[in-house]
């Protein structure tokens, strides 16, 4: 691990923790299920993970093998996600419904589609990876990659929700930040054998 | 810095121009004539509960949610007309029974119902409130409303209807 490598490890643990434990106290939270409060908090948590992937990739988080780590990683992102739009829709199944059917009167709903779908579509990619051409799969997963923090990062500033204002936009930032690092036009790498 | 400044005739025409305007005001036709119909909201009807009681205030109080109720085209008020409205409150989601409640217009086609503290819910602070043509006597249309509160905070809404006759 290089000398900074707490350092780093830390300013993550800060990036995410500071907004978490912000949202936990949130007066919101009094008036809300159980259920509500677990997907808005996987929401939360989601949102920390799309600052995560990208570090993974960068090579930002030392000590840990960035690709495997990356994912595992999208793969709890998958599932968070799927808590969030389920625990929300037991919360209100209409509210749900009318997402899902481009019919909401929200205006993060749209956004919020866009990074499901997206986030969805990463994952099929990379499940499918063996199977298609390196261009595509580059393509491909980085256009969904972009989606996924734009998406969500707008998704999550318009809501009115547990997140406070101050640390949201920060970790929006960071997110935005690193996604845009991430995916840099850069020279293609090396096919490495998996 | 070189800052232009209006010269004399700039004023003096956007003056005038302004005093024409209100002038013109009283010539302009009588808009009550022509009232349009408030249109249903998208996302209005979510979480309604069809015929949920008439009650003197939903829960323990502590929020207003006022408004007017006039018919379409001639803006006449509609007295006795049955207004539901719910909530995600600070006592229940907007799915709970305890969370609806109905009220009906006064002589003046305004009414008034105490509920509690509106909070946000599904990323906004609002409010729903229906028209129910299949609950009223009224002979009007069918309108669902999803107003949003300018600030979380506000502890009153109001909320305007107008109505087609059917």
């Amino acid at each position: 691990m290089p000398r900074d490598g707490w350092a780093r490890w830390a300013a993550l643990a800060l990036a995410i923790g500071i907004p978490l434990a912000a949202a936990a106290r949130s007066p919101l939270l009094q008036w809300r299920d159980p259920i509500y409060i677990l997907a808005g908090f996987a929401g939360v948590l989601g949102l920390a993970l799309i600052l995560v992937q990208p570090l993974l990739i960068l090579g930002a988080l030392p000590g840990l093998p960035a690709r495997r780590a990356h994912r595992w990683v999208g793969a709890t992102l998958v599932a968070l996600v799927l808590i969030h739009v389920g625990g929300l829709w037991i919360t209100s199944p209409p509210d749900v419904v009318d997402v899902l059917l481009f019919r909401s009167p929200t205006p993060f709903s749209n956004w919020a589609m866009l990074a499901l779908a997206a986030v969805l579509a990463a994952a099929l990619l990379a499940a499918t990876r063996r199977r298609l051409a390196p261009r595509f799969w580059r393509i491909g997963h980085r256009i969904a990659g972009a989606a996924i923090g734009i998406g969500t990062v707008i998704h999550a500033w318009l809501i009115t929700g547990t997140m406070q204002p101050l640390s949201k936009a920060l970790l929006s930032l960071l997110v935005l930040a690193a996604v845009a690092m991430a995916l840099r036009p850069r020279p293609r790498p090396p096919r490495r054998p998996e | 810095m070189e800052r232009s400044l209006p010269n004399r005739r700039a004023v003096l025409t956007t003056a005038s121009a302004g005093l024409l305007m209100g002038a013109m005001g009283p010539l302009a036709p009588a808009r009550a004539q022509t009232l349009a119909p408030t249109p249903t909201m998208r996302g209005g009807a979510n979480n309604y509960r069809p015929g949920a009681p008439i009650v003197e205030r939903i829960g323990g109080g502590g929020f207003w949610m006022t408004g007017t109720v006039r018919r379409a085209g001639d803006g006449a008020p509609l007295a006795g007309r049955r207004i539901q409205v719910w909530a995600h409150t600070t006592e229940g989601h907007e799915r709970d029974a305890r969370s609806h409640g109905a009220t009906l217009t006064d002589a003046k086609g305004l009414f008034r119902i105490e509920m509690p503290q509106i909070v946000p819910a599904f990323g906004q602070p609002h409010g729903h409130l229906a028209y129910d043509a299949a609950h009223d006597e009224g002979g009007f249309e069918t309108v669902f409303l999803r107003p949003v509160m300018a600030r979380a905070s506000d502890t009153t809404l109001n909320v305007a209807f107008v109505l087609q006759p059917a």
